[in-house]
């Protein structure tokens, strides 16, 4: 029992390190896309800018819209973060540091995330507000569509592996990482960019569409409020930058190095990545979204799994 | 393409309408306004209607169109004058699409009022406002004439 | 058809370039109506005409269309020479058309950056652009002293030399710029997602184009060859050898592209103008001050557009009446006939490619 509240107040602390080293790379990283320093004042490199923007955030004034719908809006970013927290459960950090490793890792980590879509629509819809409504609505039915390849090509690697524990499926890949196998880099392209509309990042980050609907489903949240949708997004990164790392890169496995030490490179290289598509890439537009998430993505994902399968039984 | 030219074509095709001829520009009747505009438009090639504007002249206002010919590379100028007791000019936006917010904006600064316009309001000030600026005896307390010579010798 | 949603976009928004208020109303994502509001910017700049002398109105045309100021100069000072019969030394042409030329290629570059910033490229490809305005904005701080509101052309000429060094300084450029274009074009121009979102939306055909008095490059990417600076040449035009980019459809994307392609050919006028600048003063001696009757209308292509000049004077010091006829206004007129029926974020990709000023639209 004190073991496993020792282990939750370990990723609690994880997840604040984390986002806070995450706001840092994203300006750090922008800034040399664009040609210019991004942070640089706030101490060495402007590694301590995250704090003073946490303690800025803290200090400032919650304001509250006049006509809110009290439950919707005020729980709004609480559904947000804490599935994201719950997700943490289940990260395999290696062979020994993780909190829980339960059997059905990969089902438990691919339900809890998709409660987050339900804090998404709550706060367009209790913003009072035409943008965030039209954010919330538009959220809503990326986050759904989107699932549905992604869980395939999870589906792929689970039958890869005999198991859907994420302990499991990183023993499965000892003899050599999923990505190195045809159609499960298949099924990781089709996860990937699915992930990516998980998580409203650009190319996909419609809702939150700053030159259509000002902030989309963000507009009237302020201070801390604000501070846990984004918390929520930059963990919610990292966590499928984990869960990919655990299904088609091994994980914690790697020479040399402790195994914590291979799997946060990992981790942090795809959210490099997904940061980098962010600041070079237009954004897709809604119809063309679903279109290629439901006419595109979900028939792909669909064969390969087919084909894979009768190759597995034959 | 000369003023001259357009000038007899205008005559031979209304010869009871009284055109003058100016160094730069054709001066109509506003009653054989949307009739000229109509003919330059359909008959001759004036499909472009560059610029509406009007010119307070104290005791009457100038409304002035800029027509263009991009067949003829020629730009017509055609003025008609409309009186102070009777600001209404027939609309040509029905023609032209570009003098829909043109001749608004003339309503806005001169009052001239266009029949037929399909939304004529205001374009750029109040739309409660009851003057109108461009004339020459718009008065404000912002506004400050200067004298002509303030000092100036040339 | 249910209820339709009224969605006041401005007049503060990120996408309208400036403060442009448009009434849409919306079914559901789709754009119904459209009515825009102008007048947000509004600051009677006709009316200081009459009260200003010629020479004194210079900076205030600056302020039309302030990404291209150099350009309206240029058109006022043309319109008051062919008024006032003062004539203009060549090389002061030489200077304005290189001067006018560099305006373009930076309002352009603007332009480009915005647009893909409005289709949600964000801030990448507007951070190119402008490191690539800093440049010719330094360039023209030393010429002239300003970096956005230059006050540069005279009535009869410029107001100054340019300093030693400039010509070299404009040749790195032109060689720079040329590698920069072809950056752009592999990140933004071909790009997958770009292409989706910008092709087959807001597409404008030549006779609505015609009907509007639509121009400068938006008229072009409807398939229309019309460049004032070939077909009624001013200054010194009609000696270079350039070429008009033409789009193909009238979308967007065309709108964009021929923007693109029209920085390439003000390189290539800049080129050949630099190589035989004439010798002379560029500051011509004229009176100081202008009196005359008679009226103009002068039109000069502008980067957005065709800026006309029309100027009255009945024999004072001031002009009696200047009316500007601006590119943005009617470019912005054919805005609501282009969205109906478009997405909100189509409705955005459209009005970004309009590629407007406010400040010359409500002068």
């Amino acid at each position: 029992m004190i073991t496993i509240l020792l282990k939750g107040a370990a990723a609690l602390g994880f997840i604040s390190l984390s986002a806070m080293f995450l706001i840092w790379l994203e300006r750090k990283v922008s800034a040399w896309i664009q040609n210019r320093m991004g942070p640089m004042m706030t101490g060495f490199q402007g590694t301590l800018q995250p704090v003073a923007d946490t303690i800025k955030l803290l200090l400032k004034e919650d304001i509250v819209p006049t006509g809110v719908d009290f439950f919707s809006w005020w729980l709004a970013p609480f559904f947000v973060t804490v599935p994201v927290v719950m997700a943490f459960l289940v990260i395999p950090f290696s062979r020994n540091i993780f909190v829980l490793d339960l059997n059905v890792g990969v089902l438990y980590i691919c339900s809890i995330t998709s409660v987050c879509v339900l804090g998404i629509f709550m706060a367009g819809w209790g913003s009072n507000n035409k943008y965030s409504l039209l954010g919330g609505m538009r959220s809503a039915a990326q986050i759904i569509s989107y699932e549905v390849p992604l869980l395939l090509s999870v589906l792929l690697v689970v039958m890869q592996s005999g198991s859907m524990s994420m302990q499991g499926i990183i023993q499965a890949q000892a003899h050599g990482w999923f990505i190195l196998k045809p159609h499960l880099a298949l099924a990781f392209l089709i996860y990937f960019i699915s992930a990516t509309a998980e998580v409203n990042r650009v190319p996909f980050d419609i809702p939150e569409a700053e030159s259509e609907l000002v902030a989309g489903y963000h507009t009237e949240y302020s201070g801390m409020k604000f501070a846990m949708f984004f918390v929520a997004e930059y963990t919610n990164m990292f966590i499928i930058s984990a869960i990919a790392t655990t299904l088609f890169f091994g994980g914690w496995q790697g020479p040399f190095l402790p195994g914590v030490v291979w799997f946060l490179l990992k981790s942090y290289g795809l959210v490099f990545f997904l940061m980098w598509m962010r600041w070079t890439l237009p954004r897709v537009r809604m119809d063309q979204m679903m279109s290629f998430a439901w006419k595109v993505l979900t028939p792909i994902a669909l064969l390969n799994l087919l084909v894979s399968g009768w190759f597995m039984v034959k | 393409m000369q003023n001259s030219e357009v000038l007899q074509k205008i005559k031979n095709k209304f010869p009871d309408i009284v055109v003058e001829e100016l160094p730069n520009a054709l001066v109509i009747p506003k009653k054989a306004l949307l009739d000229i505009a109509r003919f330059l438009k359909n008959d001759m090639s004036f499909e472009n209607c560059h610029c509406v504007t009007a010119v307070d002249r104290k005791d009457k206002l100038e409304l002035v169109y800029h027509l263009y010919s991009t067949a003829d590379h020629f730009m017509l100028t055609l003025k008609t004058m409309v009186p102070l007791d009777d600001l209404t000019v027939e609309t040509v936006s029905l023609l032209w699409r570009s003098a829909d917010w043109l001749e608004r904006e003339v309503f806005d600064l001169f009052g001239i009022k266009f029949l037929g316009h399909p939304d004529l309001r205001r374009i750029m000030n109040p739309d409660e406002w009851t003057d109108f600026p461009l004339r020459k005896d718009f008065k404000s307390a912002n506004l400050i004439v200067r004298p002509q010579s303030q000092g100036l010798k040339g | 058809m249910g209820e339709l949603l009224t969605v006041n976009m401005g007049p503060q928004h990120p996408s309208t370039h400036g403060v442009l208020y448009l009434e849409l109303k919306m079914d559901g994502e789709i754009v119904v109506d459209c009515k825009p509001h102008l007048g947000y910017l509004h600051r009677s700049i006709e009316k200081i005409a009459e009260n200003r002398t010629y020479t004194q109105f210079i900076p205030y045309t600056d302020r039309l269309d302030y990404l291209a100021s150099m350009n309206n100069n240029l058109c006022y000072c043309m319109a008051v020479e062919k008024l006032l019969n003062v004539p203009v030394t060549d090389r002061a042409q030489y200077l304005r058309v290189i001067i006018a030329e560099l305006n373009r290629a930076i309002s352009h570059l603007v332009a480009i950056g915005t647009f893909a910033q409005d289709l949600g490229a964000y801030a990448t490809p507007l951070f190119y652009a402008f490191r690539d305005r800093e440049k010719i904005m330094d360039l023209f701080d030393s010429i002239c002293g300003a970096r956005l509101t230059y006050n540069y052309m005279r009535i009869g000429g410029v107001s100054a030399d340019i300093p030693v060094g400039t010509e070299q300084l404009i040749k790195d450029f032109i060689a720079y710029e040329r590698k920069m274009l072809i950056e752009y074009n592999e990140l933004l121009t071909y790009n997958v997602i770009f292409l989706a979102r910008s092709k087959k939306i807001g597409i404008l055909s030549k006779e609505v184009a015609a009907n509007y008095s639509v121009s400068g490059p938006i008229l072009r990417a409807s398939g229309v060859k019309w460049d004032l600076r070939k077909e009624e040449p001013y200054l010194v035009y009609d000696k270079f050898d350039f070429d008009v980019p033409v789009g193909t459809n009238g979308d967007s994307w065309d709108r964009y592209k021929v923007k693109l392609d029209e920085i390439e050919q003000s390189l290539r006028i800049i080129e050949q103008a630099i190589g035989g600048i004439p010798e002379g003063n560029p500051v011509s001696k004229v009176n100081r001050v202008f009196r005359g009757t008679g009226e103009v209308y002068l039109r000069t292509e502008n980067p957005r557009g065709e800026l006309g000049f029309y100027l009255v004077a009945e024999g004072g010091f001031m002009p009696y009446r200047c009316k500007i006829r601006s590119p943005s206004f009617s470019n912005l007129s054919v805005l609501p006939e282009l969205i109906k029926g478009l997405n909100i974020s189509d409705a955005v990709c459209v009005l970004g490619s309009l590629d407007i000023v406010m400040g010359e639209i409500d002068r």
